[in-house]
């Protein structure tokens, strides 16, 4: 099993893993939110929610209910 | 030459595409740093070389051919109309610098359209701060286009782009990606059963209507039968799609882009640590909404003190000058004060927009939607409804106009439904003018009474948008589906160019509009005003001579009761009389009553309105707000505008949806009579009631 997104903690970094969940928009796929590209949780909101994320250099906000269905696989920090 | 060739300026939000518009047409479209300035189609001139014109169209922002909201869905519709008659000869491609692998995406697509595409690759001044270097020669090769390296704040590859356009023939309209690529036997099928057409196309308007519901195209029927795929197929599909385009888009950057990480400075993950930190950030926002109050009660009293003297001169020479009588009554008392009560919010609005284009110029805006996502969703609004709710203190219609970019159409509707009950500008002067004839002049805490009562109407105004949000979400039975992406764009210092030019065109349109408006009114006005039907009217002067004769009134007190003798026998006497019942439970006399009523039209005319029948009504040389302190209650006696009939009026101003122009555009935005209606009885009932109580428990 992998983790989340939504357990990715603040300045921590990750590889997306799967995208294919149904219930992630198209849109977040053309952003950038592909498989093998690498995310970093910049800031949360209160509640973690939403999240504030540096996907392969583009900087975008999405809910936490849409992080909990993109798979990842988390990098240690160097 | 004669013929004019379509350009279309196409490209993901926030790329500069309106600013490119901008320079090539001398025009002055607004600009911003928040995705989704731009959400209708803009059209200009363009005059290239060789004496070829250029008719250029600016687009709404979008990441791709897949709409998800509404703004999104103009470019697509338009780029799949081959009948359209703005459908463009060439696309041309505005992209990001920083961003350009993401925005190449959009590229690909447009160039599997088969249209001539060039390619803008803008804010080419931020290239060596972010340590990028490109490789030009070679990107031209293998995205088969012509590229155009911009930038539209030091006005550079301007003309190199012309050059380009004006040269569309030579362009390739090579594709990308061969389409079939994506799953072989579906497009297979596909292509056998429509030979004639693009595949790539019939792509898009399979997966279109299967994503935004359908729209009405002629050009191809008969797509039906391909949607035999189930959504979910489809989707995978157009994963699959995407993915391909990225590793095309991988594969020509890995040698037409180098990026030098240890050049590149990123400040914007610095900043935003703080700016959007659970703590900090809401801090921070609340510090600055207070100064924004602060500039505009405080800071703006100078100049509007300078304004009041001007006009009240301007009034006074009118009448030195002109011929006395009625008509010059009119101009002296009516018009010039009725427009000095909106001249007067010139520095008060000027700060307005100065502030709110600065938080849009920055890239601060796309914050407030972060730090407050959560907080409007429990109201059944979106993050990005705050930007409407912030944008609406200046202008409901600009602001229900703005709500085209949120994706969820509950959301939005909700959101359109609310804005109304933000404290826009026009709700400035009737407030200003009430407040300083009803709140005491004392301070609290350092801050006036008055202005903390102004602040508290605002805040009411905000507080009454998210309640009845919160109200609508409960009642409103509208499935859609949720999600919510919105970018983060870099911080941007605003260049005082576009935003002294928003200020100075907003400005213009609200003293211009409301001028109109007011020089109409104030016209019709005084004609019913001063004429007036049957013997009362026309007898007046006998009647009231007969009725004083043992009075021994002075002249002049007798010429007054004879003009309001008069006024109340008038065409417009009669009507507010009529009405006057229905107000009066609320403390008002008939004359505000005809304000409340011509305000329907646009809420600063109350001013106005008032202006001219005191005008009429009498002679003596006050300003307005002179005036309506000299105003007698008719039952009760002593001062009509009394604490209890004032606030009533503030509230009754701050629930009301007195505004045509906003009806007209939630009609236009919504597509049905039913949410304006709906939004004008709701509105109002709420608002005499709410003004009702007031002034029967404050009198
Ligand atoms: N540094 C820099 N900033 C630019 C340049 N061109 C535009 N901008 C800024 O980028 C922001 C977005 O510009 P717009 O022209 O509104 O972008 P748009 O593509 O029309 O945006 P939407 O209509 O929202 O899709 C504004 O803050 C501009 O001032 C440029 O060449 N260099
Ligand atoms: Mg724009």
């Amino acid at each position: 099993m992998h983790d989340t997104l939504a357990h990715l903690k603040k300045g921590e970094r990750a590889v997306i893993m799967d995208v294919s969940s149904n219930l992630i928009p198209l849109k977040l796929l053309e952003m950038g939110c592909l498989p093998g590209n690498s995310v970093e949780l910049v800031q949360v909101a209160p509640f973690s929610d939403p999240m504030y994320l540096n996907i392969n250099g583009s900087h975008l906000a999405i809910r936490k209910e849409t992080a909990i269905h993109i798979l990842i696989e988390k990098v240690a920090n160097e | 030459m004669s013929k004019q060739i379509n350009v279309a300026l196409i490209g993901n939000p926030n790329t500069g595409k309106t600013s490119v518009f901008n320079a090539l047409t001398g025009l002055n479209q607004k600009v911003g740093n928040y995705p989704g300035i731009t959400v209708e189609k803009k059209e200009g001139i363009c005059k290239l070389p060789r004496g070829v014109k250029a008719h250029i169209i600016d687009l709404p922002g979008t990441y791709s051919l897949n709409a998800s909201s509404l703004d999104e869905n103009v470019v697509i519709e338009l780029l799949l109309n081959k009948n359209d008659k703005d459908f463009p000869d060439i696309a041309v491609v505005v992209t990001d610098v920083e961003n350009l692998k993401r925005n190449l995406l959009l590229f690909t697509q447009i160039k599997d359209l088969e249209i001539p595409t060039i390619l803008v690759i803008n804010m080419a001044d931020r290239m060596s701060r972010k340590g990028i270097s490109l490789d030009i020669a070679y990107l031209e090769t293998h995205l088969k286009t012509k590229i155009a390296l911009t930038s539209t704040r030091k006005k550079e590859g301007i003309d190199n782009l012309k050059e380009l356009i004006s040269n569309y023939k030579e362009i390739s309209t090579q594709p990308c990606l061969d389409t079939t690529t994506i799953d072989l036997s579906y497009f297979d099928s596909l292509k056998k059963a429509f030979p004639n057409q693009l595949l790539y196309k019939l792509w898009l308007v399979i997966t279109q209507d299967v994503n935004f519901g359908k729209t009405d195209r002629k050009e191809i029927n008969a797509v039906n039968d391909f949607k035999t795929k189930s959504k979910t197929d489809l989707k995978r599909l157009q994963q699959k799609e995407t993915i391909k385009r990225y590793q095309f888009i991988n594969n020509v950057l890995k040698k037409g882009q180098t990026i030098d990480l240890s050049q590149a400075k990123d400040l914007r993950i610095k900043l935003d640590r703080i700016i959007t930190h659970k703590v900090w950030g809401y801090l921070i926002f609340g510090i600055i909404l207070l100064l924004i109050f602060q500039a505009i009660y405080d800071w703006s009293e100078v100049p509007m003190d300078f304004i009041d003297g001007i006009f009240a001169s301007l009034s006074e020479w009118t009448k030195n000058i002109l011929p006395k009588g009625a008509f010059t009554n009119l101009i002296a008392e009516g018009i010039i004060p009725g427009l000095g009560g909106i001249v007067i919010f010139i520095p008060q609005i000027a700060f307005l927009f100065l502030f709110i284009s600065v938080l849009e110029e920055s890239g601060y805006m796309s914050r407030v939607v972060f730090l407050m996502d959560r907080v409007m969703r429990r109201f059944g609004l979106s993050g990005k409804s705050i930007v409407p709710l912030i944008s609406g203190t200046a202008c409901a219609i600009p602001a229900v106009m703005a709500t085209r970019n949120i994706e969820n159409w509950k959301e939005r509707l909700i959101t359109i439904l609310v804005t109304p009950f933000t404290t826009c500008s026009a709700r400035l002067p009737v407030y200003l003018i009430i407040i300083s004839l009803v709140i005491p002049k004392g301070r609290f805490l350092g801050l006036s009474y008055q202005a903390l009562t102004l602040m508290l109407l605002y805040l009411i105004g905000f507080a009454t948008a998210v309640f009845s949000a919160y109200i609508l979400n409960k009642i409103l039975k509208i499935k859609s589906r949720t999600f919510f992406v919105i970018e983060m764009p870099n911080y941007k210092l605003p260049l005082l160019k576009n935003v002294a030019l928003t200020v100075v065109e907003k400005t213009k349109s609200f003293v211009f509009g409301a001028g109109k408006i007011i020089l109409a009114i104030s016209i019709i006005l005084w004609f019913l005003a001063s004429y007036g039907p049957g013997e009362n009217f026309n007898n007046a002067e006998d009647i009231i001579r007969t009725k004083f004769a043992t009075d021994n009134l002075s002249d002049n007190d007798l010429q007054q009761k004879i003009a309001s003798y008069k006024l109340e026998n008038s065409f417009i006497g009669i009507t507010g009389r009529a009405i006057e019942p229905v107000i009066r439970p609320l403390g008002y006399d008939w004359k505000i009553g005809i304000a409340i009523i011509s305000s329907f039209a646009a809420r600063e005319v109350f001013v106005g309105t008032l202006a001219t029948i005191y005008s009429v009504g009498n002679d003596d040389e006050a300003t307005i707000k002179n005036r309506m302190a000299a105003e007698v209650n008719p039952i009760l006696g002593g001062p009509l505008f009394t604490f209890a009939s004032g606030i009533s009026l503030l509230l009754f101003y701050a629930f009301a949806m007195q505004c045509m122009s906003t009806l007209a555009i939630v009609k236009r935005e919504t597509n049905s009579w039913k949410w304006p209606i709906l939004q004008l009885t709701i509105m109002s009932t709420f608002a005499y009631i709410v003004a009702l109580l007031a002034f029967q428990f404050l009198k």
